[in-house]
């Protein structure tokens, strides 16, 4: 059984139509990067699989169970699917242990005890043990993610969505971040990632889906779509993303 | 002969402060200090209002100020949920009641609370006697202008909040419980202290539902003791007591709104 199965994607935001039927499965242990230019609908299919969007037609099955049908307990499906945010979105009022906690004990209703340990075992993944204490604004921007994603994992999901994870960060701190993402697909994780790092989809990928205009325009191993593109747009945007310095302004 | 610009700026401020200085000298000049303190500043008068203005005028004050509030409060939270509902009726009933409300003088929502209510409902009484139809009375009123500051306030919570939260599996009402609604208050803070100083004030309008020499407010006790002694010092002092109660908030305003601005 696959982790994601979409099929016939649709989504539009009034008259606008962003995902133009979306056929994609992701299965159990792979990490998917999902590129494309801005405005391709990426963050738009990222946040259909958790239902953060509604979509306008088709089904989206996670681990089995159908997210679009209307009986379906989304907030039950939600525990077991981890999200990360271009703006991390950590509770600004928690302390870093705080948000970690938070969802465990009011959602999974972990003991206290129990909630503590998971917590603590999380943030010394991500490497942010020591700033168990601190509040959101008094980290870094990298900092502040890779509390985010400890915060994902505390709930102990079977796959974990991200979407633009480093796009917010100042260029010094992408490093860490990326670390984090790296470890985490090495330990097995489903990934579905939306980025414009395409060195760490080039690296820690299965598989990259390159989007174009609200469609899949071609998929496959990082080595194909980033070494034999097929398709000429694959190939256009590649050339603008892996070599800026050499488009010309009638590109 | 031309000044330079730097002359031109001492001569001008010399001005300023010189006509400042003359309007006071005048002022003071023309006083009759000997009447004004005749009037306004009789120690014996003063004196003879305690320890009653703080015992019963100034607690009745801040008990009629903390029950109004309470009640407001309540009432303003339900009604900003309700003005943010996705059920149109709530909308539009916690619209036309913040509309109605902020329109009516809290003067005629007293009255109405005060007589209006007994008459329609002969066998019914709102419990807590006086203190029971000032809370609700003062509380109307303030409820609406609090749900527009707590609606404001919810609104300002980036929507990403909400949706961290109900990725992690909360239901809507749990991620507005214990993400949402701690930051809102913690941005209408200033916003609702100030208020409570208006509620403050407002009291002084609780003498229309015929208050007793248990129930006297601040307002009420300095104008009955106006009647007694034909002389109005007692307004000075209930003027210092409310004073007593309002500058600590506006300064509490004050630092909150600096902490919240270094926090951003």
């Amino acid at each position: 059984m696959s982790t994601i199965e979409i099929e016939g994607l649709h989504k539009s935001f009034g008259a606008l139509e962003v995902l133009r039927g979306i056929d994609l499965a992701v299965e159990p242990g792979e990490v998917v990067c999902v590129i494309g230019p801005s405005g391709s609908g990426k963050s738009t299919l990222l946040r259909c699989v958790n239902l953060l969007e509604q979509p306008t037609a088709g089904t989206i099955r996670v681990a089995g169970v159908e997210v679009t049908d209307p009986d379906c307990d989304i907030d039950a499906v939600r525990r077991g699917i981890g999200m990360v945010f271009q703006q991390f979105n950590l509770f600004g009022h928690l302390t870093v242990r705080e948000n970690v906690t938070i969802a465990q004990r009011r959602v999974l209703k972990r003991g206290r005890a129990e909630a503590d340990r998971i917590t603590a075992e999380n943030l010394r993944r991500v490497g942010l043990a020591e700033k168990a204490a601190a509040y959101p604004a008094q980290l870094s921007g990298g900092q502040q993610q890779r509390a985010a994603i400890a915060r994902s994992l505390a709930m102990s999901p079977r796959l974990m969505l991200f979407d633009e994870p480093t796009s917010a960060l100042d260029p010094e701190l992408v490093g860490e971040v990326l670390a984090v993402m790296r470890a985490l697909a090495g330990e097995g994780m489903t990934m579905l990632v939306v980025t414009h790092e395409m060195a760490f989809a080039r690296e820690v990928a299965n598989r990259v889906v390159f989007m174009d205009a609200g469609v899949i325009v071609e998929q496959g191993p990082p080595a194909e779509v980033f070494g034999r593109p097929r398709e000429e747009r694959t190939r256009e945007f590649l050339h603008r993303v892996l070599e800026p310095t050499r488009v010309r302004p009638a590109d | 002969m031309r000044l330079s610009p730097r002359r031109r700026r001492r001569i001008a401020q010399a001005v300023g402060y010189l006509v400042f200085a003359l309007v006071i000298a005048v002022v003071v000049a023309a006083a009759d200090w000997g009447r004004l303190s005749e009037a306004f500043f009789r120690l014996d008068i003063a004196r003879g209002m305690f320890p009653g203005a703080i015992t019963v005028a100034l607690r009745n004050t801040i008990v009629y100020t903390l029950l109004a509030f309470v009640f407001g409060l309540t009432l303003g939270l339900i009604l900003a949920l309700m003005r943010l509902s996705s059920i149109p009726p709530y909308r539009w009933f916690a619209t036309a009641y913040i509309e109605l409300f902020r329109g009516l003088p809290a003067l005629l929502v007293l009255f109405m609370v005060g007589y209006g209510v007994p008459l329609a409902f002969p066998d019914r009484e709102i419990p807590g006697g006086v203190y029971g139809s000032v809370t609700v009375g003062l509380g109307l009123t303030a409820a609406a202008y609090m749900a527009e500051t707590i609606r404001a306030g919810i609104q300002a919570v980036p929507k990403g909040q909400l949706e961290a939260a109900r990725t992690l599996g909360m239901s809507h009402t749990r991620a507005m419980i214990s993400i949402v609604l701690p930051q809102a208050f913690r941005i209408v803070i200033p916003p609702l202290t100030n208020e409570i100083i208006l509620l403050t004030k407002d009291t002084s309008l609780v003498y229309v539902l015929g208050v007793t020499a248990t129930t006297i407010e601040l307002t009420k006790f300095a104008g009955d003791t106006l009647n007694t002694r034909v002389n109005p010092t007692p307004l000075v002092v209930a003027g210092l007591l409310y004073l007593l109660i309002t500058l600590p908030m506006s300064q509490l305003v004050r630092g909150l709104e600096r902490r919240a601005g270094r926090e951003r």
